[in-house]
């Protein structure tokens, strides 16, 4: 195998989960844009995207794709919920008492996940074929097309939504000015609810397509979450492109660094990078939120 | 809710069930204490959870049978999280307030190594389920720890079996792809140690968190290295995610993996990419395709068929290194009395017991008592065991 063959490889394998960390944070910009929180239970709607395919699938016997979009169409209804008993009761409160609220949150669901599921971890089968394609010198099987593909398609169908849909208008004059979104006739508290629907679908999408190349266990949305949140930090919290830059950035610079140093200083890296963007450009991201807290 | 669970774990006594009639005139015997860590909850909850489940339902067993002479057993049980600390506080515990006779414990390597200095100056026996050698032998000096037994198979004998396998092959290169834990760097350690007494060149040598969920980097410079066999070391969760990236990147590399894998579930996790694995493993998953002349057979089909109708879940080989730890303590009970120097002396003189790790033959120097071929070398074909011929 040459450098470059090489090389090729750590970028195809930094895409593909830099396209999930995409999406992750993703769901951090829409909650955030709305609420002005940084959700703590983004990662466990990953988790439990997962998780449900996984029991669905085996078990109604329905075929992979049945059990895929109704377990992102579950979470996304959990998200729902989540939002209604959870984040409504309070939605005066400040902006750190939501937060809390939220590590609360993510806290429950994997508790509940250890006692439904139980400590063991489940994969779920590939989409669809298993044999690896030829890419150059490198190869990448065909669940990381799925990925790729599917951060894609999600991220063009958002900004559709975001620029040309009424409630993808209101979503985003929510996230400009509530008080003058509210003052135009916009209903605040259901944009807010629907902000969570849509960050848990998205984060549930990004759970189903990932399992199929890892696992997923009752804890395995804790890490997703912190990546994302990198993510997400790293792009500028609340802008969507954003997102989408930093999830790839931070795949690539974790898939290279494991690859030219040694895998230890994988996360090591991502972390790195959300330490120094907190250090050098905080007003710059996190400008509301400083101001609030 | 985690704290719930956790509770009633901890809170789990076993024994005192049914006493038969014969022994109610003999009820005033005081009871046996059993001490007994293990990591139930935490990374490693896939070891602690069947030994639990086992020991469970062994002193149910024992007990409902009248106890050691007579002598109920009560089993204490905690749980350390998978935590060096928490093992050592849970063992403290057991030495000072429970007052117990002798401990089985822990699941892992670094939480059993965290207590071996405490029962060591207690000189309470100590039986561990945790596979390393060092657990049993000084790592500085060389002696043998007069007051640690452990059942499940060291490291070397997995690495030996292995490397016989390999050479018979015709390999030359090999590459190391090991999980930075306790349990990867002694497999690493024992792998490049025997390396060069088969004149293996190690032409790679990767490593990975036991959280990572893709190790395609590693291996894309594993596979531009030339090695013929890639062996992994690590236990389960991450050993799938190895297997379905080699066959993601189309590596054609034979690949062998260490015996932490060697569950059904394992098979479940990485589907299809498990096809064509080739690993040593202890008896008990390939139990039915033993010849009927093998003395473990037995012992592996009655412990399997009581376990899997009690837990209604597999079998796994974790839940027999406490089988196997049970039986032996207990009968060294039996022989000894409630007497710790004593226990100590019997669990050194067990000989030719079947259990379901190996033929144990224990001695002064030797406190695991197994060999070589208490593994068998297996491979998975058509999502089941086979043995490799």
């Amino acid at each position: 195998m040459e450098w470059y063959d090489q090389l090729l490889q750590y970028l195809i394998t930094g895409i593909t989960t830099g396209a999930v960390y995409a999406l992750v944070a993703l769901g951090f910009s829409i909650i955030y844009n709305s609420t002005e929180i940084i959700n703590f239970a983004q990662g466990e709607f990953v988790m439990l995207g997962s998780m449900i395919a996984v029991s669905l699938f085996p078990l109604l016997g329905v075929p992979l794709w049945v059990a895929v979009i109704l377990a992102v169409a579950i979470t996304a209804l959990i998200g729902l919920i989540f939002e209604r008993l959870a984040i409504r009761p309070v939605r005066n409160g400040s902006v750190i008492n939501l937060i809390i609220i939220t590590i609360g949150g993510s806290i429950l669901l994997k508790g509940i996940a250890v006692l439904i599921w139980g400590k063991e971890s489940r994969s779920l089968p590939a989409f669809t074929s298993t044999e690896p394609i030829k890419f150059f010198g490198a190869t990448l099987s065909g669940q990381s097309l799925w990925v790729m593909a599917g951060t894609l398609l999600a991220v063009i169908l958002l900004h559709y939504f975001y620029e040309k849909t009424i409630t993808g208008k209101a979503l985003r004059a929510c996230a400009f000015n509530r008080k003058a979104a509210r003052l135009c006739g916009i209903s605040v508290e259901r944009m807010v609810l629907f902000s969570f629907g849509l960050s848990a679908l998205l984060g549930a999408f990004a759970g189903v397509l990932i399992t199929p190349i890892t696992y997923t266990a009752w804890d395995a949305g804790t890490m997703l979450g912190l990546k994302g949140f990198c993510a997400a930090i790293l792009g500028g919290i609340g802008s969507n492109p954003g997102a989408v830059m930093g999830g790839l950035v931070i795949g690539i610079v974790e898939s290279l660094s494991a690859g030219y140093l040694s895998s230890g200083y994988k996360d090591a890296f991502a972390f790195l990078i959300l330490l120094l963007m907190l250090y050098l450009r905080p007003a710059g991201i996190l400008k509301k939120k400083l101001e609030k807290v | 809710m985690k704290k719930l669970a956790l509770t009633a774990v901890l809170t789990v006594l076993v024994g005192l069930v049914a006493i038969s009639v014969a022994n109610t005139a003999e009820q005033a015997k005081e009871t046996y204490k059993i001490g007994v860590v293990l990591d139930i909850t935490g990374p490693a909850s896939s070891l602690g959870e069947p030994e639990k489940q086992t020991l469970g339902m062994l002193a149910e067993e024992l007990n409902a049978k009248g106890g050691i002479n007579g002598h109920l057993i009560e089993m204490i049980l905690y749980d350390n999280e998978g935590d060096e600390a928490k093992s050592l506080i849970k063992a403290k515990k057991l030495i000072e307030q429970d007052k117990v006779l002798a401990l089985i414990g822990t699941s892992q390597s670094g939480t059993t190594m965290a207590i071996v200095p405490t029962v060591t100056a207690a000189q309470i026996p100590l039986v561990s389920c945790a596979a390393s050698w060092k657990i049993i032998r000084d790592p500085e000096t060389k002696k043998t720890r007069e007051w640690v037994f452990k059942t499940p198979q060291s490291d070397s004998l997995a690495v030996t079996k292995i490397f016989d396998y390999l050479q018979k092959k015709g390999v030359k290169k090999i590459a190391i792809m090991s999980v930075s834990t306790g349990y990867g760097d002694s497999g690493r350690a024992e792998l490049q140690r025997l390396a060069p007494n088969y004149k293996f060149e190690i032409v790679a040598d990767e490593r990975f968190a036991p959280t990572d969920t893709d190790m395609s980097a590693q291996l894309t410079k594993i596979k531009g290295s030339g090695a013929e066999a890639v062996i992994c070391w690590a236990i389960r969760d991450p050993s799938a995610v190895v297997a379905k990236n080699m066959k993601q990147l189309g590596m054609k590399q034979m690949l062998i993996m260490s015996h932490g894998v060697a569950t059904k579930k394992f098979i479940e996790l990485a589907g299809d990419a498990s096809e064509g694995i080739i690993l040593p493993a202890g008896k008990l998953i390939v139990a039915d395709l033993l010849p009927a002349t093998d003395p473990q057979k037995k012992v592996l089909i009655d412990y399997r068929n009581k376990f899997e109708a009690k837990y209604k879940t597999p079998v796994s080989t974790f839940g027999g290194h406490a089988y196997d730890a049970f039986t032996m303590l207990t009968d060294a009970i039996k022989k000894a009395g409630p007497d710790q120097k004593k226990i100590r002396d019997e669990l050194e003189k067990v000989k030719g017991f079947p259990g379901t790790g190996g033929i144990f033959n224990m001695g002064p120097d030797d406190h695991e008592g197994l060999t070589k071929d208490a593994f068998m070398m297996v491979t998975i074909k058509n999502g089941n065991w086979e043995l490799v011929k």
